[in-house]
């Protein structure tokens, strides 16, 4: 067999060069380019050439900070490297001169600095000791934002296709085992034992195999397999690989988003890069396994992340679960034993080969090992990508990494799983993340998008909005999946315009309970879970809106009254004139009033009105 | 695209894309969806005819191709315009006329909402709500929201769309 020394020991070579050279680095991942991360590289490019500086201009992708985007990184040798968050092109020419002529970096606009081996600056958050990665562990998410992935040679040089080679120099059944060992479990939200699934899948008889690679990611909320594909493609690669040869596999697919065509062209790139230095293709190092990838483009169906309806999907059908078992390990793509794992799953397959099971199971919990990437958005300070080790609390992310609820606002509840997953309340803040104890509290694990929520949002309006989701997207294969989220939604709705009854609650309770038993596939199964969850912990929420005909944190529009407080109005008449439907009188300079009958409450006053007289119950 | 020995770029017309497409894509497992996708992008959208040489080429029935067309939110039957216009009928919108601006846009146009003209410049949708009340009768003409309309002033908006 080949070994990647010479290769390593060249890219090393290279990337040291690259390390001791002056530069700057932009992120540009999704929300770095949403940002406006591509002028800023083009202001940087104008600027740099008019100073005649020397200084290389490189990209890379999100560090995770999403909130600070666009973030410039900039390293000089010999000094700690900065990296600057909310970097806009007007800022570029100050900050050149100021850190890059002058050394001296532009403090205020510092996020965090990575000293290596340099002294600190004063007054700059150092990465591992800032507030938002104190509590962080970062494997899976090591080269986000600091190697570029459009670069092989970067990969290959921080321990890159080390695990495939420790793979291939190991018996097949002894890879398993390892993975097995290490604990590591599914992560896209199921949490079965990923060494246990790839057993079946090399216990399983068949003349040919497959691996595939679930990256139809559609939560509304969740963007961590996104990150890791833009940031990181080769370690999908990788992991892809030491499944296929443990199991016997020669060919592998990766199932992406359409709507994520930045992933989709890095992969492409890696997939070409890889090939072409012989670590992908035909006789993999000399060891005698073959392995291709190739990339299939989703079309727009959210029911395609389910593992039956996305072999249906690249076998060119329709995208619709099927009844299992059998499970895709004994007769998966083309009925062929397939192993379908997500993500985040397969990126953890080489630290683990690379570093040891041992190493990889002394993190987390005693069910849940190893680290877990977490998208945190919603009410909070700081939204973007973390990850934690498992068994970290809940309270601990959303106040410690994500700096707490916005505005000063009071927490309410968190959402983790998407559609499938449920709210939990702030009694269950002090829970340990892992897949059992949130499994327990009536949320799920699920792919890892956390959305909190502060007083101003409904928790009816919130279960309307993720069954309306799972309403659109259900396939209609089934009938209490297709009957059942129809009729869960109407009701919903009716509470929300203020004509439920108390037996609605009933009702929903006894169908969320038969379409959680009865639906085919994951989908329908799970979808009632943001009914159940919000029933159990905030059913006073759902009886103001029944009872009292009011919605508590003023969002669902039939249930509000808007009132002008006569004491704070000064008569200026703004909201007289953006009242689309004239529902508002008064004399000038002097207090108006609302007819509540005329009133469409669409909110038009509330943001016309100077003195916070307007207000909505 | 692609380059001739001489080096000058050809352009492939749509009919001879759309062979090359199904070339490639002929004794290839799974190639429906693929092949979908790429006709998608040569036409704008998927013409009967072609949804028809897909079939035959593929081998397989018409309506397979037809249920897989119909199933994925990606795939569209009809044409679709180089400017989405999207008309709010929201309940502010309504009061404050939105049905005339609908109108208006549909005369100016000469085309009903769900349609799309001829020369592909626009296709004509309605929405329940854009969320910008203050600002009824309102429309979004791609990602811009054109606020405060009047009848009479929606065509000189729309002729700034080419």
């Amino acid at each position: 067999m080949n070994n990647l020394n010479d290769l390593r020991a060249k890219f090393q070579e290279e990337y040291k060069q690259k390390l001791t050279r002056p530069r700057i680095v932009v992120g540009l991942g999704t929300c770095g380019i949403a940002s406006g991360g591509g002028k800023v590289m083009e202001a940087i490019k104008e600027e740099v050439a008019a100073r005649g500086l020397d200084i290389d201009i490189d990209f890379t992708s999100c560090i995770g900070m999403c909130y600070r985007e666009p973030m410039v990184e900039i390293a000089l040798p010999g000094a700690a490297s900065v990296v600057y968050g909310d970097i806009f092109p007007d800022k570029v020419a100050q900050l050149l001169d100021s850190h890059v002529i002058n050394k001296t970096p532009v403090y205020e606009w510092a996020a965090i600095q990575i000293p290596g081996e340099a002294t600190p600056y004063e007054g700059i958050d150092i990465m591992e000791q800032s507030p938002y990665y104190e509590k962080q562990v970062r494997s899976v998410t090591s080269r986000l934002g600091r190697t570029n992935p459009e670069n092989i040679g970067e990969y290959i040089a921080t321990g890159g296709y080390e695990g495939l080679e420790k793979a291939l120099g190991m018996e097949r059944q002894a890879v398993i085992d390892e993975v097995k060992k290490s604990g590591l479990r599914g992560r896209g939200g199921g949490g079965f034992s990923t060494g246990m699934k790839w057993q079946f899948v090399y216990n399983a008889q068949g003349d040919k195999k497959y691996a595939v690679c679930n990256a139809d990611e559609g939560d509304p909320g969740a963007f961590m397999d996104r990150s890791v594909l833009e940031g990181d493609p080769h370690a999908i690669l990788e992991g892809m690989m030491i499944a296929g040869y443990a199991i016997g596999a020669d060919e592998g697919c990766i199932y992406c988003r359409a709507e994520y065509p930045l992933a989709i062209r890095r992969l492409n790139l890696a997939i070409a890069q890889a090939e072409e230095l012989g670590i992908l293709g035909e006789n993999i190092l000399d060891s005698g396994f073959n392995f291709h990838i190739r990339i299939k483009a989703g079309a727009g169906a959210f029911v395609c992340g389910e593992e039956t309806a996305l072999l249906n999907s690249i076998e060119g059908k329709r995208g619709m679960p099927r009844v299992r078992p059998p499970f895709p390990a004994n007769s998966g793509l083309w009925e062929k034993p397939t192993c379908l794992n997500n993500v985040e799953t397969y990126a953890n397959v080489p630290f683990i080969l690379r570093k040891g099971a041992d190493w990889y199971a002394a993190m987390g919990t005693e069910k849940s090992k190893g680290s877990k990437v977490f998208c945190l958005t919603g009410k909070i300070n700081k939204t973007g990508l973390c990850e934690v080790p498992m068994g970290i609390t809940l309270r601990e992310v959303i106040f410690n990494v994500a700096g707490g609820i916005q505005g000063g606002g009071k927490f309410k509840a968190v959402q983790s799983g998407g559609p499938s997953g449920g709210c939990l309340p702030e009694s269950k803040l002090d829970l340990k993340i892992d897949y059992e104890s949130l499994t327990e509290a009536g949320s799920m694990m699920g792919s890892g998008g956390l959305v909190v929520m502060d007083q101003t949002t409904c928790m009816v309006d919130v279960a309307k909005f993720f069954l309306n989701f799972t309403q659109n997207e259900s396939c209609g294969k089934c009938t209490p999946c297709r009957e059942g989220t129809k009729r869960m939604l109407e009701i919903l709705q009716k509470i929300c315009d203020g004509k439920g009854e108390m037996e609605d609650l009933d009702t929903l309770d006894r169908l969320s309970r038969v379409i959680k038993n009865s639906a085919l596939c994951g989908l329908g199964q799970t979808c009632p879970n943001p009914i159940i969850s919000t029933l159990e912990y905030f059913r006073d929420e759902y009886v103001a809106h029944i009872v009292d005909k009011r919605c508590p944190a003023g969002v669902c529009a039939a249930l509000l009254v808007y009132t002008i407080d006569a004491e704070k109005c000064t008569g200026c008449g703004a909201c007289l004139r953006a009242c689309p439907a004239g529902a508002i009188t008064g004399e000038k300079k002097q207090p108006h009033s609302i007819d509540p009958a005329v009133c469409i409450k669409c909110g038009a006053c509330i943001s016309k009105c100077k003195f916070n007289a307007i207000y909505k119950a | 695209m692609s380059a001739c020995a001489c080096g000058e770029k050809v352009v492939l017309s749509h009919e001879e894309a759309f062979l090359k497409l199904l070339d490639k894509y002929r004794d290839y497992k799974g190639g429906l969806i693929p092949v979908l996708q790429g006709a998608q992008d040569i036409y704008g959208y998927l013409p009967k005819d072609v949804l028809q040489t897909i079939a035959k080429e593929l081998n397989m029935p018409f309506s397979k191709v037809y249920g897989v067309v119909t199933f994925y939110a990606q795939f569209h039957l009809k044409p679709r315009g180089r400017n989405i216009i999207r008309i709010c009928l929201g309940t502010a919108c309504h009061v404050r006329g939105g049905a005339k601006i609908l109108q208006a846009v549909e005369e100016h146009l000469g085309i009903k909402h769900g349609e799309t003209t001829e020369d592909l410049r626009f296709t004509l949708e309605t929405v329940a709500c854009i969320g910008a009340c203050g600002l009824s009768p309102c429309m979004m003409v791609n990602d811009n929201t054109h606020g405060r309309l009047d009848p009479k002033a929606v065509g000189a908006i729309l002729d700034t769309y080419e």
